[in-house]
């Protein structure tokens, strides 16, 4: 607006000059953000759909249950063995630790505490795979499930650690209050009062947990890769087959023979995963709303 | 509330709890309070124990190649052989790559999701763009193999050459679309969810006073972005997009699976490449000496280093410059 120029007061309310030029920008990169939006959800579509598509012929009754090469029972089963023991060692610990955070370390400690959850959950999962194997592996000279299980349960325990950890600190202080006022000892209001009240975020959190874990291959190819896709054992102190690692097996032999039955196990884990993520994520939702209402 | 406890009241509890039940709690809140300690020095250790463990079994690499190893560029296992060069490389640039090309689209994410979505439609995006996190690496990396590959190698690659093959990074492309731009695609893909997550928590922490002033004054949509909401988070975007970096830097079988497995440090981006974590992925199964193993696990000591700097560093960026501390895992 130079000095002098009256407006034309007829003239109609539209954007000129340089406020139309703003205008125009701003709208580019509302277009630009919903864009990149749009991109994203599609990358996860096309790759589900690539999943769905491809791995729904593959599954029957005699793919879930049979050992190969007629199903991969054996596969389905170990995983489910290593996930089960990674999560018997990492949850008493996370939640012990969680405790420790909320109840017992002061501010100081809690930092500390955290920091150390963060360095854990940003250790590359190959490291993992590498130590787990050195350390149990090369000791006891054979594979085992168990070693995978150690290493799987070190990426679940910052998860589980954290995610307890936030919803402890939702129950209200009031309820520790009215049990310190009935005389209880410390310890009984944490184990009868804080953790129940706590148990539906502590459970959910330890299922996003274990479904992160459950993908998990980088440590399993390093720790229980050579097995017999033919038995079914449960014995975590053997090499047991497993779902990840044979995905990776079919995709470096890069023999198309075997993708079918990787489409096919590649369905079953995702499904199961994001199932149990968004269902625990919507329960977590909901555990922390009522704690904190 | 001890002060409101009166002698009285403290003499009639004295007869109630019997001296075994108090010496019990005693015992009790002991006990608890070891457990917890315990569980803590067990996460606190486990760093330390990996740490221990890895640079314990590269010992044969370390003290053969010494601090050469990083950025000597033979990989030769039958003639023990090994440097990381090649590797650190081939991870510099996919990560790079990854990340440029992930941040501004997880970082547009944040912005539609907490300025533009609607209320219902923001509910549904955020989640679904957290869940890309939450597929598997290693059927994220058969997607790769298996859809993707192929379609860069027929369509993607050939525009980029034919377009802007006067740079040198868009060279001539390979036969199979297993290649570094492949992998950084895949990448891409793994990091897009965790940077946008916490920029989208970031954006949310910016006062709604201070943007609605901008936008009385007469800014735009676009200018609140640039003037308000991008300065007070850009410290926790940019740790947010270290975090993400550390990602694409660990990450090993997704990166193994499309990476191509070339041996030779080339400019081109369509051509074979490899990993420090993808090369553990790949060999560590079929090493056969020692010396080779001891290679892998020196790669695994300088991801380690690598990773807790930028974790490190991306927690300290947040504490340190964060205008709400809204970075805190």
């Amino acid at each position: 607006m130079s000095g002098g120029l009256v407006p034309d007061p007829t003239a109609p309310l539209t954007p000129s000059g340089n406020l139309r030029r703003r205008q125009i920008v701003s709208r580019v990169a509302e277009v630009v953000a919903t864009g990149a939006a749009v991109i994203a959800i599609a990358a996860l579509v096309i790759v589900i759909w690539t999943v769905v598509s491809r791995g729904a012929s593959a599954i029957s009754l005699d793919f879930l249950f049979t050992g190969y090469p007629t199903g991969v029972g054996p596969m389905l089963l170990g995983t489910v063995v290593i996930a089960l023991v990674a999560t018997a060692i990492a949850m008493p610990i996370g939640v012990l630790v969680a405790l420790f955070i909320t109840e017992y370390s002061g501010a100081k400690g809690a930092r500390t505490m955290k920091l150390t959850l963060d360095l854990l959950n940003g250790l590359p999962s190959i490291i993992l795979g590498l130590f787990a194997f050195v350390f149990i592996v090369a000791a006891q000279e054979k594979q085992t499930a168990f070693a995978g299980s150690v290493a799987l349960a070190i990426i679940e325990l910052p998860l589980i650690a954290r995610g307890s950890q936030e919803v402890l600190q939702l129950v209200p202080g009031n309820l520790r209050e009215a049990s310190d006022a009935l005389g209880i000892a410390r310890w009984r209001s944490t184990l009868t009062v804080v953790l129940p009240s706590a148990l539906g975020g502590i459970v959910t959190s330890t299922i996003l947990a274990v479904a992160r874990a459950a993908g998990e291959t980088a440590p399993l190819i390093l720790t229980t890769s050579a097995f017999d896709p033919n038995s079914f054992s449960i014995n975590p102190f053997e090499a047991l087959p497993n779902v990840p690692t044979w995905i990776y097996k079919v995709s470096e032999e890069g023999n198309p023979n075997g993708y079918a039955e990787a489409w096919g196990m590649s369905l079953i884990l995702v499904s199961i995963i994001l199932f149990a993520s968004l269902g625990a994520r919507a329960l977590l939702a909901r555990s922390k709303r009522k704690l904190s209402s | 509330m001890s002060a409101t406890v009166t002698a009285a009241a403290r003499a009639s509890r004295g007869t109630r709890v019997s001296p075994l039940r108090k010496r019990a709690d005693q015992f009790g809140d002991r006990a608890m309070f070891g457990i917890c300690l315990l569980a803590a020095l067990i996460a606190g250790g486990a760093i330390f124990l990996v740490g221990y463990q890895i640079v314990h079994g590269a010992q044969p690499a370390i003290s053969k190649f010494g601090l050469a190893f990083i950025y000597e560029t033979t990989w030769q296992p039958n003639f023990g052989e090994f440097g990381a060069g090649v590797l650190l490389f081939g991870t510099a640039v996919t990560s790079a790559f990854a990340l440029l090309l992930g941040a501004p689209i997880a970082i547009a994410i944040g912005l539609f999701l907490t300025l533009l979505a609607p209320r219902g439609v923001g509910a549904v995006i955020g989640p679904l763009v957290e869940l890309l996190a939450a597929i598997p690496s290693v059927i994220l990396g058969f997607w790769g193999l298996v859809v993707l590959a192929p379609f860069v190698q027929e369509h993607v690659e050939p525009f980029l050459h034919n377009n802007f093959g006067f740079i040198p990074i868009f060279g001539a492309p390979q036969t199979t679309g297993l290649s570094v731009f492949t992998a950084s695609l895949i990448l891409t893909i793994m990091v897009v969810p965790i940077i946008a997550s916490i920029s989208r928590d970031l954006f949310r922490s910016v006062p709604r006073e201070l943007q609605d002033g901008a936008a009385a004054l007469g800014a735009t949509r676009w200018e609140v972005v640039r003037g308000i909401v991008l300065p007070t988070t850009s410290s926790g975007v940019i740790a947010a997009c270290i975090l993400g970096l550390g990602r694409a830097l660990g990450e090993a079988i997704a990166v193994s699976q499309v990476i191509g497995a070339g041996s030779e440090i080339k400019a081109n981006l369509f051509a074979p490449g490899s990993t420090l974590a993808g090369q553990i992925a790949l060999q560590f199964p079929g090493a056969l000496t020692e010396l080779h193993k001891a290679a892998l696990f020196y790669c695994g000591v300088i991801l380690l280093v690598i990773g807790l700097i930028a974790n490190l560093l991306a927690g300290w960026i947040g504490r340190r410059f964060s205008y709400s501390g809204a970075v805190n895992w």
